[in-house]
């Protein structure tokens, strides 16, 4: 009962770590086919004429696109989530999944846009359920547009066992 | 698009939120994966997932985020404001295959939905919250989620 956790007591020292920001090009190409994907033909994504008049005056991004790789902010390539991903494989988990996630959005993000994302490690923890051990990893991610203005942040979790 | 504005004072709480359906097929899994850059076989490779303990490839959490997206998107139009959304992947789900190259087979629609559970003024914002969700062919909510929106009000001001 209180032998503790090894993976725990590995990820802890991460907490807080901050990877090294991600720049983030927001092509418009990239944001139609973003939409196309997930079937919204709303022309604010790719209509041009359109975007222009709207209150927007330009192609604006959907909620949640920051550019491609939609997860380039160091989630998964960011030195800090690598070495969280090493210690919870070494842990004898194999498998990551999505949990979830959380974004405020401030401003627009627009075609032509470049966002620097700054990840940072939050949150480790671990509980037992009913198939095993489940650990809760968070993830806070932060996007400003080269005007330094917070676009926007998000918070994901992720769900290992 | 090019629908009606909705209004903050077209809104009540209890009212619903404009349902709106996707179907996922393995096309658009691709599709997403290219859209996204995530290449996790995971959502494509059959024994990728069976090794992972899920059957056979699932749809994207961020695909199903991305529908509650344009859920609201939708909802609340070219002068409404999306300020957070959230969701959390509490279930697994399949995408249907491709019957051709453009028709999937018959199977699952899944639905995108809302309840309206607030609204306020708040520093001259008309905001509305929601409950948001997607649920399967079977009713359950696979994609449980919150949004809150800043609507245009017909009291200019």
């Amino acid at each position: 009962m209180t032998e503790g956790s090894l993976v725990i007591d590995k990820l802890t020292p991460l907490i807080g770590q901050v990877s090294p920001p991600g720049v983030l090009q927001v092509e418009a190409g990239a944001i139609a086919r973003y939409a196309d994907a997930i079937d919204d033909p709303n022309p604010l994504y790719r209509n041009v004429e359109y975007a222009k008049k709207s209150r927007y005056g330009g192609i604006i991004a959907p909620p949640g696109f920051f550019g491609w790789p939609t997860q380039g902010g160091g989630l998964e390539t960011g030195a800090v989530m690598g070495k969280v991903l090493n210690a919870v494989f070494e842990s004898g988990m194999m498998r990551v999944l999505d949990g979830g996630v959380e974004f405020d959005f401030y401003i627009p993000v627009r075609a032509g846009d470049t966002l620097i994302v700054y990840g940072q490690f939050v949150d480790a923890r671990e509980r037992t359920g009913k198939t095993g051990k489940m650990l809760f990893l968070t993830m806070e991610q932060t996007y400003l547009n080269q005007n330094g203005d917070t676009v926007a942040k998000q918070r994901a979790t992720l769900i290992c066992s | 698009m090019g629908n009606k504005q909705l209004y903050y004072e077209d809104v009540e709480v209890g009212g619903e939120v404009t349902p709106l359906a996707k179907v996922a097929t393995s096309q658009m899994l691709v599709k997403w994966a290219g859209a996204s850059g995530d290449f996790n076989p995971l959502h494509y490779e059959d024994s990728f997932a069976t090794s992972m303990m899920v059957g056979s490839p699932i749809v994207h959490g961020a695909l199903k985020r991305a529908w509650l997206g344009h859920l609201i998107t939708d909802w609340v139009g070219d002068e409404g404001t999306i300020k957070k959304l959230s969701c959390q992947y509490r279930a697994m789900d399949y995408p249907r295959k491709m019957k051709t190259m453009t028709e999937p087979h018959e199977g699952e629609t899944w639905w995108c939905k809302g309840t309206i559970t607030g609204k306020r003024v708040e520093n001259d914002e008309h905001i509305v919250e929601c409950n948001i969700w997607a649920e399967n062919g079977k009713g359950e909510k696979t994609t449980p989620g919150s949004a809150v929106v800043v609507l245009p009000s017909k009291k200019r001001g």
